[in-house]
């Protein structure tokens, strides 16, 4: 009788996982390309990308603030617990601050960020070279750290299904049929 | 005394006539050239910041007149600076060759008090077009200022080759926008 996340936390979850993860991949990858209309297409993407998973992670959030995920184990220890919580709002933390920090980076670089080439972001920042380095810097730094974190994520993730043989993960997986290790 | 009056008048008309200014020399510190181009739907501004300018205008005879004007294309800002470098390159502007583009022309028509249509050529990277251009023409104190904004197709110029040529990246027209100082004295 495991507790499950709803399947809108489900589906936004591993939509964002996916996504969120292109989106960090097609940011290492576009950066070596040499200047072509194929890396400018590709800056377009990933900003695009990003701020659509800006957008997805508010919906998430009021979707978390009135759906309170299942409890984690009981048997989970305290200090767990409370890493769990700490590192899940550090996630959406970055999840917001790295979108972030790339449009304000854009701005402060002189190109704006039209969403789908179609909506005009307005450019909160104006155009200063300096400035814009410097975000480029928070932008990778705040991308290492999600990274960090996400492998501790994977790694409790894993480590509750594997090791502790517990209903974490399941709770985060569809529904199927017995598997429910409850 | 009427007939002195008007003698005085007639005079004063008559010498503003002729002393009419002819604007030579082109401020090109209190000028710009800017232009405006289109990336994946965004609107970028960018700039030249060297140019020279070769005047004579006399707003009384405007069919008189002869514009040139110089622009390094080495000097271009383009809004990014991997763009920049880029846009120097043989497939967009190729400035090793070609380092100056220029406009000139002796066909300026007057359309009424400020509005101009000026007639001429437009040669960059070795390419020459013939171009009509809307212009606008105040003066204040011996200090005049024309204005003109038009719009080019970069594909004309031969702007932006290989890989460039296709506009579903960078869209084939480009705003450019004058605003040149000018003043009477030499
Ligand atoms: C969750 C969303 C995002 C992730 C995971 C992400 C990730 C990354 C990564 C990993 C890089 C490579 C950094 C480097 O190697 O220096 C990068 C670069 C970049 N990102 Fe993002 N990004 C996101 C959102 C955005 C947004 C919303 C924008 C702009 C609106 C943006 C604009 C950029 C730009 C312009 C670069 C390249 C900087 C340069 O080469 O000058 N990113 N991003
Ligand atoms: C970009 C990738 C990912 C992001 C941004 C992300 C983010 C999050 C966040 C914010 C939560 C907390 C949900 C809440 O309680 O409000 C969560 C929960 C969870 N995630 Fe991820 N996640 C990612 C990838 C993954 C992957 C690859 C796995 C599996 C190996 C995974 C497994 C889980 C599990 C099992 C939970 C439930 C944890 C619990 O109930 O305490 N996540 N994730």
């Amino acid at each position: 009788m495991s507790e499950h996340y709803t399947t809108t936390a489900k589906t936004l979850h591993w939509l964002m996982a996916i996504l969120m993860l292109g989106t960090l991949a097609l940011g290492f990858y576009m950066q070596d390309l040499p200047f072509s209309p194929e890396k400018l297409r590709l800056y377009s993407w990933h900003k695009w990308a990003g701020v659509t998973l800006f957008l997805l992670t508010l919906v998430r959030l009021a979707w978390r603030l009135s759906h309170p995920p299942p409890p984690l184990p009981a048997a989970t220890p305290r200090w767990q617990q409370w890493a769990a919580h700490a590192a899940h709002w550090a996630l959406y933390g970055l999840m917001l601050a790295i979108p972030l920090s790339g449009w304000l980076m854009s701005s402060a670089k002189g190109v704006p960020t039209v969403w789908f080439g179609v909506i005009p972001l307005p450019d909160l920042l104006a155009r200063d070279p300096v400035l814009g380095d410097r975000l480029h810097t928070l932008h990778l730094t705040l991308n290492w750290v999600f990274i960090t974190l996400l492998i501790t994520h994977v790694g409790a993730a894993l480590k509750h299904h594997w090791i502790e043989k517990d209903t974490v993960l399941l709770s985060m997986l569809p529904r199927f049929k017995g598997l429910n290790r409850g | 005394m009427k007939y002195l009056l008007g003698a005085l008048v007639l005079t004063t008309t008559m010498l503003t006539t002729v002393q009419a200014q002819e604007y030579t020399q082109v401020h090109s510190e209190a000028s710009h050239i800017r232009f405006n181009y289109t990336q994946m739907g965004v609107t970028m501004r960018g700039g030249f910041s060297e140019f020279t300018g070769e005047l004579r205008f006399d707003p009384s005879t405007p069919e008189q007149a002869h514009v040139m004007i110089d622009v390094d294309l080495v000097s271009i800002d383009t809004g990014i600076r991997e763009a920049d470098a880029e846009v120097t390159k043989p497939e967009w502007l190729h400035t090793a060759e070609f380092p100056t583009a220029r406009f000139e022309s002796d066909e300026v028509m007057a359309l009424d008090e400020q509005n101009y249509e000026v007639a001429g050529r437009l040669t960059i990277k070795g390419q020459t077009r013939d171009i009509t251009v809307p212009a606008t023409f105040s003066a204040e104190n011996g200090i005049g200022v024309f204005t003109s904004h038009f719009s080019i197709n970069r594909s004309d110029f031969a702007i932006g080759e290989g890989a460039w040529a296709s506009f579903d990246m960078v869209a084939n027209a480009v705003d450019i926008e004058f605003e040149l100082t000018a003043t009477v004295d030499d």
